[in-house]
């Protein structure tokens, strides 16, 4: 079986987020990018189903600061093939222009799994992976966070609120977003992926033109006002105790 | 195109999702600026009923024995047919497992622009998007024609959606749901834990910023001191740290103490939704962009690592004295 995961980087949301000259979009100059979360549970989704019955599995990523690095982190993992994507991603390409792009790509690989992550925290046109299987004719499940496959299907387990699951057949090949793998992302030692930046290569894709059509330009981009911001204890942390020793009587569960 | 707006509204299990009328509520402000109607859509297999407090202008019900419980795709089938057919000026969906299976596909097969996470519409129309973990807002025109919207909670009340007199309810066809790719087998119940966070008056939650499984006993230890329970947000539970029973957020419980004391907690919106019928939310967070501060009504900067030992004992000193 092959497994095709598109993997993105995102702004790390730890560090503090600006907003540029034009007040639409996030400053860049000195955002860091990680990888989305939800794609890395992708990845080690796929990791899994590989361990379990052998699958091939690519990882494909928009080529962007850091890329290579973590292309090389998940062929440490385990990943089979990496390839990074080409083309401007500087203008602001949205997800219905990445999936139009990834498209022939993604036909040429020929996948009969395609996982990826549920969503990206600036995703603003919808997802990634829904995307990418209607304009491959697949079908789509999303909040997924379990996986088994067999050569013509796969079972999976979807989320919903209150901690309730579904099972769901799916016929392949599909799309899966992935919520959460079986088992936390693994962890790999730094010279694992330095011994794979030295035997693996990385193929690369271009997308000459980006097609964004389908999303919303944004003419404001702005941290949210707050109609009621915390009241904020500062000081020592021995005073901000006690103000929270205070707090505690205050609501009566002390 | 007409200026109605379409609601696509959720259920699971014969309960209605309170997100089906937090989006009856923000199309009713965004039909006044539009100047067309309120149109619910309920999909299911003898469930019209659920319709019948809807606050909407009309309802339309397709019925079908694959519309008993929720699939991708036989929703998908149903309401690309609807859309086609009435052209509306804006469908919402939730932002939630259901509503996006949905909205996504449906926005590429009908080639109709989508704008996901809106939290609000403003007084002239726009679209108010909550990206990047709540801690960012993007506004924009609605684009044209029908747009397709995916709507998270926190602007718009329940409430406001619900109507006392049921709307007139209109079935409409269903194409074939046949040799269907997507098939439901069978419901996981939760996870039934030691407790139910979901009626504790007193929850110590913690988040990424706890860092490692081994700083949970910090929160333990505090949690033993007050009499309250321990909970976490998803990255905790998704490293297994913490059984699913005790995950609260959009995927697992909401929670509804007398305090909620939120150590290293972000307030990610798929949090946030899940904790706002708490009295008081406390948090402890390093950085003072947490979006989790919007929410508290006290707050603090100070490193966890320090301040929770210093407070469980003082903790235990005041109960003891």
């Amino acid at each position: 079986m092959k497994i095709v995961v598109p993997a993105k980087l995102i702004p790390d949301l730890v560090d503090e987020l600006a907003i540029d000259a034009t007040g639409t979009a996030l400053d860049s100059t000195w955002l860091r990018l990680i990888i989305n979360e939800f794609d890395d549970h992708a990845i080690e989704q796929a990791i899994i189903l590989k361990e379990r019955s052998g699958c091939q599995v690519t990882i494909v990523s928009p080529n962007v600061e850091g890329v290579d690095d973590m292309l090389f982190a998940t062929a440490a993992k385990g990943a089979d093939k990496l390839i990074k994507v080409n083309g401007n991603f500087e203008a602001g390409v949205n997800n219905h222009a990445l999936a139009r792009g990834l498209v022939p790509l993604i036909q040429e690989l020929q996948p009969d799994l395609i996982l990826t992550g549920v969503q990206a925290h600036n995703d603003m046109d919808g997802s990634l992976g829904a995307l990418l299987a209607e304009y491959l004719h697949m079908p789509y499940v999303g909040y997924i966070s379990s996986v088994s496959a067999t050569s013509n299907q796969v079972t999976a387990l979807k989320e919903y609120p209150g901690g309730l699951m579904a099972e769901i057949e799916i016929a392949l090949p599909a799309v899966l977003g992935i919520q959460a793998a079986e088992q936390p992302p693994r962890y790999v030692a730094i010279s694992k992926v330095r011994q794979m930046m030295k035997t693996v290569a990385i193929d690369e894709y271009e997308i000459p033109v980006f097609d964004i059509h389908g999303g919303a330009t944004v003419s404001r981009m702005f941290q949210p006002e707050s109609a009621e911001k915390a009241t904020m204890f500062s000081g020592d942390i021995d005073e901000t105790s006690n103000k929270l020793i205070d707090v505690f009587k205050e609501i009566g569960v002390l | 195109m007409n200026q109605d707006i379409y609601v696509i509204s959720e259920h699971l299990r014969d309960q209605v999702a309170d997100i089906s009328y937090v989006m009856l509520s923000a199309a009713h402000e965004l039909a006044q600026i539009t100047g067309g109607k309120v149109i619910a859509v309920l999909l299911g297999q003898n469930a019209k009923n659920l319709a019948n407090d809807f606050a909407a202008d009309e309802v339309l019900y397709a019925e079908h024995p694959s519309l008993a419980e929720f699939t991708s795709q036989a929703y998908q089938l149903v309401l690309e047919e609807v859309i086609k057919s009435s052209n509306p000026r804006a469908v919402l969906f939730g932002h939630t497992s259901i509503g996006t299976d949905v909205a996504n596909c449906l926005s590429a097969r009908l080639d109709l622009p989508l704008v996901s996470s809106v939290r609000k519409f403003t007084s002239d129309g726009k679209f108010v998007s909550q990206i990047c973990g709540g801690k960012l807002m993007a506004e924009g025109n609605l684009p044209d024609p029908t747009v397709i919207i995916t709507i998270v909670p926190g602007e718009y009340k329940v409430e406001s959606g619900k109507a006392s007199q049921p709307s007139h309810i209109s079935s409409i066809g269903v194409p074939a749901l046949e040799n269907m790719q997507v098939v439901l087998k069978n419901y996981i119940e939760p996870e039934t834990g030691d407790v139910d966070i979901s009626k504790e008056p007193i929850i110590i939650s913690i988040g990424r910023g706890i860092q490692n499984q081994d700083n949970i006993v910090l929160a333990e230890e505090l949690a033993q001191a007050l009499g309250g329970v321990v909970c976490a947000s998803r990255p905790v539970v998704d490293q297994g740290w913490l059984p699913t029973s005790r995950l609260v957020g959009k995927s697992g419980k909401a929670v509804k103490p007398k305090i909620y004391l939120a150590i290293g907690i972000s307030g990610a919106p798929e949090h946030v939704e899940a904790i706002t019928g708490s009295d008081v939310i406390v948090a402890i967070n390093t950085d003072p962009a947490a979006p989790i501060f919007n929410l508290a009504k006290y707050g603090t900067t100070a490193d966890l690592f320090d301040l929770v030992p210093l407070l469980t004992e003082k903790v235990k000193q005041a109960k003891g004295s």
